[in-house]
């Protein structure tokens, strides 16, 4: 359980001018979900296919499963799969036909992969669907196809990027259990998302903003590190507020949520609610000390690299 | 006003794109330019230097003289000294000479009585080098001492003629096999130059590469279904050519598919190589379109190779269709076998092979 599927050390890569992934250091534990965290644009997809060895790393060490990449990454293929941002499976052929020219590649036996075929297609609800052509679907059944697909040759380690983001959240939900299973069966998964719901169910998870990885350990001892700076104000006029509780030194971020104004403040600050109080001295407002949610590790990991 | 505006804004928006798509830029400017100093001196109907054999069965000084007027009407270039006219025959077979001049044992007799001096073997199926050879039956002579001999004005023929392979002299017997050069190459080389840039296109590459598939498994893969796409196709139009446009067929099967296969090799590897270059499958089409205007003009499909100025000629040699167009018609209307045109198949097979080594080498599973 405590054997590392990758470790990275001083990750970089440049294209041309941008640097969109900045000196990451990576241990990721076998077995386990781990999430990637981090909106368009912050090196995510980057990472993953430096993992998966399509992109050459402009500097750094990357060992995945006990190999050097890029330059045993051609061993490392039969071990992993990848499951793309975009959809990159065949739409002019059935799903069947998709998974039959997959195993193949992969050099399965005939037999074998149709006793594979048969229960991945009944694992992921396929099986009614299996003469459809693959771009006659819904983004949710070419999910579970492109899932079956990456996990057809039992791969041990599985690359899925932003694997929901054209998925409704019922499916989401459907997927999750499904990741979870496969958890449960050895496969360690490195999974990448902007949906702070997905982030929160991985069993360890790391945040990256602009090609730097912020902060990383599991959701629970994320936000654990924010206890007692977060900080929820009731009242009216709330955009007003907003606008003065920003002002403030020791306050990071405002957001209004719904009838509340989250105020996220800084680390080392005793008393944050009679600090608050204090600062804005207003008779009509209500102030509750609030748990603090993954939204708030994120927004205060990457406020933090910002400011830097 | 507003549709003038919209109107503007999309031109606007066109122009921009086009500017920063730098391969169809190079394209609008590349294309009129190469094609107009290509074609505008490479485009001439007056055929010149066509190679030719002299057998000189009499061995006389008159012969020499004879040959020597010949040489000097540029119309021909003698290439080769050949002893019987069996070893003539089987070198126009061959397209190592369009035509063979033989002089007969009693040429004196013949110059004195004063019948046609000698005979042009000519491969008919090219229609206007056989005009350009047919011009010179009533070629004024000169023998003895420079003086002109009457017997041979205009009146009456130098020589005979014997049109091989197409003496009804019709056109379409020489177009039709040289179509399927022009069909294949178009065919040919836009399926596999469209073929990768597409994967890469809808994403499909992606995952593909990621798989243990090695570039060489990936690159015949996709070559292999378009043997048979080509196969399909030049047995409809030679098929076709038979049946509508009676076009003879003189050779072998054998010798026609092997000519064929090399030939769609070499289409394909050339698609393929685009494939690696291109990044949109537009930009692959027009490279595609940028090989075919001179396999049309250049590769003695439309005008003789010995039509064209040198230069051409370094243009059309490095072209596939070049040498398909004399291995087709060679097996096709002179009845050539495979064997006797080594130089063109070796020339296919070996840019084939180069073709695919470079495609393969340039692919890289890698997305950098």
């Amino acid at each position: 359980m405590n054997e590392l599927a990758i470790r990275v050390q001083a990750l970089t890569r440049h294209f041309g001018e941008l640097i969109a992934v900045n000196d990451v250091d990576l241990e990721i534990p076998a077995g386990q979900i781990y999430g990637f965290l981090g909106p368009n644009g912050s090196g995510k997809t980057t990472i993953i296919r430096m993992l998966c060895g399509l992109l050459t790393p402009s500097a750094g060490e990357v060992s995945v499963l006990g190999l050097n990449i890029p330059e045993q990454a051609e061993a490392l293929r039969c071990k992993i799969g990848y499951m793309t941002q975009k959809f990159s499976l065949y739409d002019d052929l059935t799903v069947e036909e998709n998974m039959q020219f997959m195993g193949r590649i992969y050099g399965m036996a005939r037999g074998d992969a149709r006793q594979r075929i048969e229960q991945l297609l009944q694992r992921y609800a396929l099986a009614p669907m299996r003469d459809r052509h693959a771009g006659a679907m819904s983004g949710g059944q070419r999910q579970r196809l492109a899932l079956a697909v990456a996990t057809l040759h039992s791969p041990t380690l599985l690359f899925l990027d932003e694997p929901t983001s054209a998925v409704d959240p019922e499916n989401r939900r459907d997927f999750w259990e499904q990741l979870f299973d496969l958890s449960d069966a050895g496969t360690t998964i490195l999974v990448s998302t902007h949906y702070m719901d997905e982030a929160e169910r991985c069993h360890r998870l790391a945040i990256l903003e602009t090609g730097r990885l912020c902060k990383h350990g599991s959701p629970a001892e994320l936000m654990a590190e924010l206890a007692a700076r977060v900080v929820e104000i009731g009242g009216n006029d709330l955009r007003a507020i907003k606008n003065r509780v920003m002002q403030l030194p020791e306050v990071q971020s405002a957001a209004q949520q719904g009838l509340h104004l989250r105020v996220l403040l800084n680390p080392g600050i005793e008393a944050p609610v009679d600090y608050l109080k204090a600062a804005l001295a207003d008779a009509g407002l209500n102030y509750t000390l609030a748990r603090p949610s993954l939204e708030d590790v994120f927004v205060a990991a990457t406020q933090g690299s910002t400011a830097r | 006003m507003s549709t003038a505006q919209r109107v503007g804004a999309i031109t606007g928006k066109e122009l921009k794109q086009l500017s920063r798509d730098r391969v169809t830029f190079g394209m609008v400017i590349m294309i009129p330019l190469i094609q107009l100093l290509l074609f505008g001196f490479a485009i001439n109907t007056e055929v010149r230097n066509i190679p030719i054999a002299v057998v000189d069965l009499s061995g006389s000084a008159i012969a020499r003289a004879i040959t020597e007027q010949v040489r000097v009407t540029q119309v021909v270039d003698i290439t080769a000294n050949l002893n019987t006219p069996a070893e003539a025959e089987a070198a126009i077979v061959a397209g190592r000479v369009r035509a063979a001049l033989v002089f007969p044992e009693n040429l004196a007799q013949r110059v004195a009585s004063g019948a046609p001096v000698a005979q042009w073997l000519v491969d008919g199926s090219d229609t206007m080098v056989g005009s350009a050879l047919l011009g010179l039956r009533s070629m004024p002579l000169f023998i003895d001492q420079g003086i002109p001999n009457k017997a041979y004005a205009s009146t009456r023929p130098s020589f005979e003629v014997a049109l091989f392979f197409n003496p009804e002299r019709r056109s379409e017997v020489n177009i039709v096999p040289g179509l399927t050069a022009i069909i294949l190459t178009m065919t040919m080389i836009l399926f596999t130059s469209v073929a990768l840039v597409r994967e890469r296109e809808r994403g499909n590459l992606e995952l593909l590469i990621t798989t243990p598939v090695r570039p060489l498994e990936l690159m015949v893969g996709k070559l292999v279904p378009y043997i048979f796409v080509g196969l399909v196709q030049i047995t409809i139009i030679l098929g076709l050519g038979r049946l509508i446009f009676d076009v003879p067929f003189n050779g072998t099967l054998p010798s026609l598919i092997l000519v064929t296969m090399v030939f769609i090799g070499a289409s394909l590897t050339l698609g393929l190589l685009i494939s690696t270059a291109a990044k949109t499958q537009m930009q692959a089409m027009q490279m595609t379109v940028f090989i075919l205007m001179p396999s049309i003009l250049l590769s003695g499909f439309m005008f003789p190779y010995e039509a064209m100025p040198v230069a051409a000629q370094y243009i059309a040699e490095a072209l596939p269709a070049t040498h398909f167009i004399r291995l087709i018609r060679g097996v096709f209307l002179r009845g050539a076998q495979a064997s006797q045109l080594l130089p063109d198949i070796f020339w296919l097979l070996g840019f084939t092979l180069i073709m695919l080594g470079i495609a393969t080498k340039r692919f890289r599973k890698s997305l950098d």
